[in-house]
């Protein structure tokens, strides 16, 4: 399943660090942080729930970089 | 600007107002200190946040812990020099928050430039209900819906016309300037802009499936597929910045102990501590990691605004290295647009044979068929044909009022074992048999494109090596529109299935001298689009298989398109390796000073915002590619 999110990040280097925040998190197949478009593509592993799921990928970018979004 | 860059462009300002004021104010001691902590909190208070922040949640060695230790240290060490020489930890601090400011803001900007080309999104539909219009979200139109699209609106929706007669503007899709006109029947796709009548349209597509959101989605997401240099970059950052705040470290420890275990010399500690500091400074990797996404996202927002979709940065990064380009003739370099223009060693009136052609082949929707149908100029009476067999790559077979007609080429003939004449004229030759006996031949020939023979010489000119023209048709007429053209090697008489192993065998063939670039108009050539390095399909507007099959996709079917594409692809690349080379170049020159003690925080500060800056908008010219 892959879904597609609006972010908020200053910087390009916190975006990429975001993209492997969120590539670190368990549920998580694959993530791609466009800076350019201010959009996170995530691909969910088979039967993870993309909501929760989501709810840790903010919480790990915002230890990462403090003044990021996630709009879930 | 954002409420956010407003309220750090005050913060600048404010900061920069007091500093100059500050040198008018001849305060000494403790009273100059505090005076000074003012300017410096005001500009960096959120750094020195972020940078506790990065401690606390164990994300040391990020630009904002660089950039608090650099300052604080400067500061450290104007108290203990007792020099009170505070000016430069603040300007290094407002430096770096200017350079944050105009990054973010031509970041922002750059982004609203590119969506505003991009703006071809309808934001509503009008559809009739009792009478009035309603404006309604062009998500919720269903497929037969009837809608109406007044001069001056984006046709929201793909559909065909019922009522009215109008001329539309495409330029928003296919860079084309020439208006299109369409009369009740035509086919009209999304995106357009209609520019002079009233338009009813029964819709044929939902919203998603429609050109212009298929087209809006291609571009938003041609950013994500990152290219290697934009991987390249990341990885980098990710050793580079750790790398750096070791060596300062060392630089700010080793060289004062050896100095004071090893030679008996002074330590001099506040001297490296300074080099070390600067050292900091010039490391922050933004300048790179800023400038290449955003050369790409301008590359081919650019490029969109030219009709030329690409699909990803990494396609883009492709595509520049072409020098070999591999183009299908009919519809690519030709019109596809077949005539009729001779009937030789018939047996039959002459209109007797088309007559029969047409029917035979009046099941197909090859253009060749369109053509002869064209030719007869009657309706086709469908039930006077049955049996249709069709022999891919060689013809048709069907029974046509009870006789066995069969249209094709040579092979056809050969493999029903009927004796055929060749014909002198070039062009696609259409043999019949009726009954097994030989009736003539109908020679169709097709027109080429005003372009193509500009397109392969710019091609050329351009520095790819080697142009390649494959087809289904006859040697002869593959030759002469070949030789017309300029084309270096002709491939020809090749089924659709042979047309891939032939791009094989060129890949083969190049392998280590750049890409190969298939250029078809994504009619039976999928499997070739997507074999090639990159596949380039033109002509595309409301063509969904060729939309996905190709990596580039020309909006309209102009070959001089292809040379665009590459020179776009080279601007855009070599404003990345311009940027890549010149921001890790002065980084390393300037910590290589910076180490010797040659460079102070002055320099330090240029080779952090001034590169970047400097980056940013040698980036943004990948946007401007009308001209080349």
């Amino acid at each position: 399943m892959r879904k597609s999110y609006k972010i908020e990040v200053d910087c390009a280097n916190c975006a990429n660090k975001m993209e492997e925040a969120a590539r670190k998190t368990p549920g998580v197949a694959d993530a791609v942080v466009n800076f350019m478009t201010l959009k996170m593509n995530v691909e969910f592993e088979e039967g993870a729930d993309a909501k929760k799921v989501m709810g840790e990928v903010r919480k790990s970018c915002k230890k990462i970089e403090d003044d990021c979004e996630i709009y879930l | 600007m954002s409420k956010k860059q407003k309220k750090m462009l005050v913060r600048i300002l404010l900061a920069a107002a007091m500093l100059i004021g500050f040198q008018f104010i001849p305060a000494t001691g403790w009273v100059r200190f505090v005076l000074y902590l003012v300017p410096y909190l005001v500009v960096g208070y959120d750094i020195l946040i972020k940078a506790a922040k990065g401690i606390k949640n164990g994300q040391m060695l990020d630009e904002n812990f660089l950039m608090a230790v650099a300052t604080i240290g400067a500061f450290a060490l104007a108290v203990w020099e007792q020099s009170g020489d505070y000016t430069e930890a603040i300007a290094v601090m407002l430096f770096y928050q200017i350079g944050e400011w105009f990054q973010s803001y031509a970041v922002g900007k750059s982004r609203r430039n590119i969506s505003e080309l991009m703006d071809i999104r309808p934001d509503y539909a009008n559809v009739e209900k009792n009478g009035t219009l309603e404006k309604v979200d062009p998500d919720e139109v269903p497929i037969g819906t009837t809608i109406v699209v007044q001069p001056g609106e984006k046709v929201p929706i793909d559909g065909v016309v019922l009522e009215g007669e109008s001329t539309l503007n495409t330029s928003a899709l296919t860079g084309e300037s020439l208006p299109r006109e369409v009369q009740p029947g035509s086919e009209i796709i999304s995106g357009c802009i209609n520019q002079s009548g009233l338009l009813k349209i029964r819709t044929v597509k939902e919203f998603g499936e429609s050109t212009v959101s298929k087209i809006l989605d291609l571009v938003e997401n041609a950013s994500s597929r990152k290219s290697k240099s934009e991987n390249f970059i990341s990885k980098f950052a990710r050793i580079y910045t750790p790398v750096v705040c070791l060596s300062a470290l060392a630089l700010a420890v080793l060289p004062p102990l050896v100095r004071l275990l090893g030679m008996g010399l002074a330590a001099e500690w506040h001297v490296w501590i300074y080099r070390a500091l600067t050292f900091l400074v010039i490391s922050c990797p933004c300048a790179l990691v800023i400038s290449i996404p955003l050369s790409f996202f301008a590359g081919i927002g650019g490029a969109s605004k030219e009709g030329i979709l690409i699909k990803g940065s990494n396609y883009l990064e492709t595509l520049s290295k072409t020098n070999c380009v591999v183009f299908d003739k009919t519809g690519t370099l030709t019109q596809g647009v077949f005539e009729v223009n001779g009937i030789h060693h018939s047996r039959l009136e002459d209109k007797k044979l088309i007559e029969y052609a047409a029917l035979a082949e009046s099941a197909s929707s090859h253009p060749i068929s369109r053509s002869l149908q064209q030719a007869y100029g009657h309706k086709i009476d469908r039930s006077r044909v049955t049996d249709i067999q069709e022999i891919s790559g060689s013809g048709v077979i069907a029974k046509v009022d009870g006789k066995e007609v069969a249209a094709g080429n040579y092979r056809l003939m050969e493999s029903i074992g009927v004796p055929y004449m060749n014909c002198h004229k070039a062009g696609t030759i259409i043999h019949i048999a009726i009954d097994r006996q030989y009736a003539g031949h109908i020679v169709i020939s097709d027109k080429i494109k005003p372009h193509s023979r500009e397109a392969i010489a710019a091609l050329k000119k351009a520095g790819v090596n080697r142009t390649v023209m494959l087809t289904g048709d006859a040697d002869a007429v593959a030759q002469q529109v070949g030789n017309t053209l300029g084309i270096d090697e002709v491939c020809s008489q090749l089924l659709p299935a042979g047309k891939v192993d032939k791009v094989e065998e060129i890949l083969k063939r190049h392998t280590g001298q750049g890409t190969l670039a298939f250029v078809g108009d994504g009619v039976n050539d999928a499997p070739v689009l997507s074999r090639a390095d990159i596949g380039i399909a033109m002509g595309a507007m409301g063509s969904d298989a060729a939309i996905e099959a190709a990596d580039v996709v020309l909006m309209d079917d102009d070959p001089l398109k292809v040379v665009k594409a590459i020179r776009i692809s080279r601007k855009c690349l070599r404003i990345v390796y311009q940027n890549i080379a010149f921001a890790i170049g002065v980084k390393m020159i300037c910590l290589v000073l910076g180490a010797f003690g040659a460079a102070n925080m002055w320099l330090a500060i240029f080779a952090d915002v001034g590169v970047m800056v400097l980056a940013v908008l040698n980036a943004i010219r990948a946007l401007y590619v009308k001209k080349i």
